[in-house]
């Protein structure tokens, strides 16, 4: 079986300072991909890069073709002035994915915001807002991959133990995500699907 | 073969989407989205009391106070179309959206139109009433702000992405799209005094039509390169 997102020759500097370079790193279906390294490693960057956000200074990063990538970053791209509904909405559109009122309502309603669907953003706590940002995740036809960095930031342990649910069900049916988190995975959601870990600047 | 139609398909439904969102929010912040025609009928007004109520000064000054207050307020909105994208995330989002970059640029350019150079366009004819404007001149005025907004708005598109990130960007803006904005200005103001001057005004709009259809092929392109760069 193919890879689905395959990387080599990575190098990312911010400023004069060279974060990593030489990285080389491989996805494929059905993998969970936890990305480690102290803080100031360049994690969030490598994510960046392999989501096509940044192109790299040196190496390439190629995508299955016909795959779709999914990103999500530290912020969590929501307008205050509009509804979750309105938001997702929004979110879908721009990636082109044709979806109904009822699936963007079905996604709020897996992230535990069923009631909350039309109240502004504005409103929420950084909790609930994350949970809006990941409803984006149910909406995403195909498996295909998903780059979440830390994605369990501000959940608390039902919003944490629901993302996993989500996570595992993507892999099952041959999705891969690759994620950051400063917590420990197999604490955090004990029933996860097989995590492998990846060092970041650890000599490979 | 139906890939042609997909990708027309997709083009649209990009223009629809950032325009859907970004007009509902104005209407949110329906304050916020006054403000610059708010400011330029109070600066505009501010002239007659500073320099006197003398009818023929007035009328030969109006085309020129009109347009260098539109050019001050549309560049008091320009500042925060991309800025608020870029620090809440969703410029990311745009990037790797596989929607062309260019189009939604072309579409923010035409959202900042809608929502601040076309109501300083319905305000001007009785701002032009207050400085006593003949009717055919009034008419240049219009004319000429109808060609002349949209350039404001897409050389204000490029100047806010090229200050993504900077801690002075709002006033470096407007000393980065101000000086490009000189042309308009000159041909924008001008069809009004050949106006009044009895000469025919029709060289002023093909300049002005001219400006307009380089800056809408450039600056969406421009733009987007400029937003990439941000990102980096």
């Amino acid at each position: 079986m193919g890879s689905i997102l395959n990387a080599e020759g990575l190098a990312c500097r911010r400023g004069m300072r060279r974060l990593f370079r030489e990285v080389k790193f491989e996805v494929s279906p059905g993998e969970v991909v936890w990305i480690k390294g102290s803080n100031g490693r360049g994690k969030s960057s490598l994510l960046r890069l392999l989501a096509g956000i940044v192109a790299p200074d040196e190496g390439e990063v190629r995508l299955a073709t016909g795959a779709s990538c999914a990103f999500i970053g530290h912020a969590n791209a929501l307008k205050d002035d509009l509804s979750a509904l309105e938001n997702l909405r929004f979110m879908a559109g721009l990636r082109g994915l044709s979806v109904s009122q009822q699936d963007v309502l079905a996604a709020l309603q897996t992230l535990g915001l069923a009631g909350r669907e039309g109240s502004p953003v504005r409103t929420f706590s950084q909790g609930q807002r994350r949970r809006v940002a990941l409803a984006r995740l149910a909406l995403e036809a195909s498996p295909g991959l998903w780059i979440l960095d830390e994605p369990f930031d501000a959940l608390d342990t039902t919003g944490t133990a629901v993302l996993g649910k989500m996570l595992s069900g993507h892999v099952a049916q041959g999705g891969c995500v690759v994620l950051t988190s400063h917590l420990e995975l197999s604490l955090v959601v004990p029933d996860l699907a097989p995590v492998r870990e990846w060092v970041l600047g650890a000599t490979s | 073969m139906g890939s042609g139609g997909d990708i027309v398909k997709a083009r649209s439904s990009v223009w629809r989407v950032i325009l859907g969102r970004d007009l509902r929010m104005a209407g949110r912040r329906r304050i916020d989205a006054l403000l610059p025609v708010v400011f330029f009928v109070v600066a505009v007004t501010l002239f007659p009391l500073g320099v006197g109520p003398e009818p023929q000064m007035l009328r030969q000054m109006a085309p020129g106070v009109v347009w260098v207050c539109a050019l001050m307020a549309s560049m008091m909105s320009v500042t925060a179309m991309y800025s608020v994208d870029h620090a809440d995330g969703t410029l990311e989002q745009m990037v790797i959206s596989g929607q062309s970059l260019v189009a939604i640029a072309a579409a923010k350019a035409l959202v900042h139109w809608l929502t601040t150079g076309l109501p300083l366009l319905v305000m001007s004819p009785v701002l032009g009433v207050l400085f006593d404007v003949r009717a055919e001149a009034l008419a240049a005025l219009c004319l000429g702000l109808l060609l002349g907004t949209p350039i404001l708005s897409l050389l204000g598109g490029v100047g806010s992405a090229l200050t993504l990130g900077l801690r002075s960007g709002g006033v470096l803006l407007i000393l980065l799209v101000l000086p490009l904005t000189i042309p308009a200005l000159i041909f924008g103001a001008g069809a009004v005094s050949a106006v009044d001057a009895g000469i025919s005004p029709a060289g002023h709009y093909s300049l002005l039509g001219a400006l307009l259809i380089l800056s809408a092929l450039g600056a969406p392109l421009a733009t987007a390169a400029a937003l990439r760069i941000a990102l980096h």
